[in-house]
């Protein structure tokens, strides 16, 4: 390993907070690795972000969308029955299936909206790969009169059809990617040449806490609310903090809006929970920081990536098209490195138990993303006490996985 | 003297413009790169731009992304690359070879052991696409202290106080992107690139080479009259892209358009 290759064993957690560096680093990780095109767009976007940061206007024009437009807060729910059948800790379910769109995605679509509004740009365009930060994007983009074109992966246009049709309806072009292993990643590579060709005009609004600096900041900010929220919800409902918090992490925008807000609260322990796909010890997943990958550059920053010895980045395999990704946003990859959260994998297998579980006991289906948090929920809850508490983000509804489940169910509609 | 500055200054004496083709090491096969790069020598090339295949290059139209794919398919490694140039330079001891790819194959290998190899089979400059010079702390001292030269992109984005900065770290030559825009994407206009170009001339004495979209002689020969260096690729890439099933006749190829250029660009 060359890269600034010693960890950072002296950060401590309340120094976490204070990341990214002015450059848009954490620790060694994040940064800007783009072409030169890109570079005055970033920092233009860098500017007006940190501009607009600490503005109470904007943030007041923020609030007002999430309250009125996407429905929040959300609620913190005690899912009793489910906590009962596991034998041991209280799981509480943040309900971000709930929003507008049905996923945490719209808190940042939202936010970067406000911001495409500002810089006066007609046009946006968006990466997908389950297809919800697709729909959250035309639907603001739709909110605002805004041209927007979506790339998604041609495997992904395919296994979540239904999404695509919803990006149609609200008036979105849906460019399927051919390159590549035609997910996520390739959507992505195909995002970042239009957005070289057309920078003039066009607004890019990046669905995860990855990409170039100030992607990862900005992504970060937006979806807070979800642990500011949680965190309040938790002092209100369980009359205390919790004792740990769950998440799934593909690029990890919804782990980090839930997880931000804890960082300083030191007795709260915290599990990212990425793709095991056919299993980590199989080679065919998407777990980067789980698997330990080697630390690499793609998409403008610097983190753990799944890439071969040559350098070339890997195939990656997952039940879920919105955790098929072999990167991670470059602030996981610190907090794995200063051991702040624990990042582990669930399997395909596992995630379709939690799916179907949750489903019956709950009357909640989730996305086969926030399924991965629910398969370690199983894990973790028998070993923890009754009278502890476990807050698991349910960053988004099932609605879209559907047909995925009924075809490993054998019925074709 | 680095062989870069070596070629720049003899072409400046002479009064002539550099012309500069880029092929994908390893595209249609390893085995004929070396071949290519005489080839595009002995047709009037200055300096070759050797392309390190990536799975991922964001910055690539679908031209040389699909030369990526053909070379990757046949295990082209950045290790391998190094073998090439130490091949090409048991004869060739005097054009200039630069790398240009992507980080993430060398941030893999290590940047010391990079630089490393690169000096000891010939290398004279590297272009990293996805590494503007605020993130090249690390690796500039390492390529500095070899005589390797780190070559930078200029944009029409670019502003002036970056540009600034940019022909501060530059070494070699400064590599003007036309357009905005993948490579192979659109012609460029060459009175755009005039105007983009009068201001860095005033930074820098680097020589100002341009690159993306340029097709033919025609437009070889508008840029070579604003620009110090013409950068042709997609042109040469698409003719391999064509001949992947008749091989033997790609050199052939490749020489009849960098000749018509260069001819283009003398005149």
């Amino acid at each position: 390993m060359t890269v600034s290759a010693t960890p950072t064993p002296k950060t401590k957690f309340s120094d976490l907070t204070r990341m990214p560096d002015a450059r848009g680093h954490f620790g060694p990780y994040g940064g800007r690795f783009v072409s030169e095109t890109l570079s005055f767009a970033l920092e233009e976007l860098e500017k007006t972000y940190l501009s607009l940061r600490d503005d109470p206007d904007f943030q007041a024009e923020f609030d007002y969308d999430l309250a009125h437009y996407v429905g929040r807060p959300s609620p913190l729910y005690h899912a009793k029955r489910w906590s009962a059948s596991l034998g041991g800790a209280q799981i509480w379910l943040k309900r971000e299936d709930l929003n507008h769109t049905g996923a945490h995605k719209v808190n940042n679509t939202i936010g970067q909206a406000l911001l495409a509004k500002k810089t006066g740009k007609p046009r946006i365009i968006a990466e997908t790969g389950a297809g919800q930060h697709g729909v959250a994007s035309a639907t603001v983009a739709a909110r605002l009169g805004l041209e927007c074109d979506v790339y998604m992966g041609a495997e992904d246009v395919q296994r979540q059809k239904l999404n695509v049709y919803r990006m149609r309806l609200l008036g979105a072009r849906v460019i399927p990617v051919e390159s590549g292993t035609r997910t996520l990643k390739d959507a992505m590579n195909e995002a970042l040449r239009d957005w070289v060709t057309n920078v003039d005009n066009t607004f890019y609004i990046i669905g995860t806490v990855a990409g170039p600096h100030p992607y990862p900041l900005l992504v970060r900010d937006f979806n807070a609310v979800v642990g500011r929220e949680a965190r309040r919800q938790s002092l209100e409902q369980i009359g205390r903090l919790p004792d740990a918090l769950i998440a799934c992490v593909g690029g990890g925008s919804n782990a980090l809006g839930l997880f931000y807000p804890f960082v300083e609260d030191d007795d709260v322990a915290m599990y990212g929970v990425e793709a095991g796909g056919d299993g980590v010890e199989t080679g065919r997943h998407a777990a980067p920081l789980a698997s330990n990958a080697p630390r690499g550059v793609l998409h403008g920053n610097r983190t753990y990536l799944m890439s071969d010895e040559a350098g070339q980045v890997s195939d990656t395999h997952s039940i879920s098209a919105g955790l098929d990704y072999p990167g991670v946003g470059p602030e996981h990859a610190l907090w794995k490195d200063v051991g702040r959260v624990s990042y582990v994998a669930a399997n395909d297998k596992e995630v379709l138990e939690a799916f179907r579980e949750l489903t019956h006991m709950e009357g909640i289906m989730p996305a086969l993303e926030s399924a991965h948090a629910l398969a370690h929920a199983k894990v973790l809850a028998p070993t923890m006490r009754p009278d502890q508490h476990i807050v698991v983000n349910l960053s988004g509804r099932g609605d879209k996985d559907i047909m995925t489940v009924a075809k490993i169910d054998g019925i074709e509609f | 003297m680095n062989r870069i500055d070596q070629r720049f200054s003899e072409l400046k004496q002479q009064g002539r413009k550099a012309l500069i083709p880029y092929i994908t090491a390893g595209d249609p096969a390893p085995q004929y790169t070396v071949g290519f790069m005489h080839a595009l020598v002995e047709a009037g090339a200055d300096v070759i731009e050797l392309g390190v295949p990536f799975s991922d290059p964001m910055a690539d139209g679908p031209v040389i992304q699909k030369a990526c794919e053909r070379a990757l398919k046949q295990g082209t490694r950045l290790v391998d690359l190094m073998q090439m140039v130490k091949e090409f330079r048991q004869t060739d001891t005097t054009t200039p070879v630069v790398l240009m790819g992507y980080l993430n194959p060398i941030e893999r290998i290590g940047y010391e052991n990079f630089a490393d190899q690169a000096a000891s089979v010939g290398v004279d400059g590297v272009l990293i696409v996805d590494m503007p010079p605020e993130e090249a702390e690390e690796i500039g001292p390492l390529l500095k202290s070899r005589d390797l030269a780190a070559i930078f992109l200029v944009a029409p984005t670019t502003s002036n106080q970056r540009a600034a900065t940019i022909c501060a770290h530059g070494e070699g030559y400064l590599y003007y992107v036309s357009l905005k825009g993948v490579t192979g994407a659109a012609t460029l206009n060459a009175d755009d690139v005039a105007e983009h170009l009068a201001p860095l001339r005033g930074m820098t004495d680097l020589p100002l080479c341009v690159g993306f979209g340029i097709r033919d002689g025609v437009t070889a020969a508008e840029v070579a009259k604003v620009a110090d260096g013409v950068i042709v690729g997609s042109a040469l890439v698409n003719r391999i892209a064509e001949s992947v099933d008749a091989p033997e006749t790609i050199a052939g190829q490749l020489k009849s358009v960098l000749a018509e250029m260069r001819t283009a660009m003398d005149a």
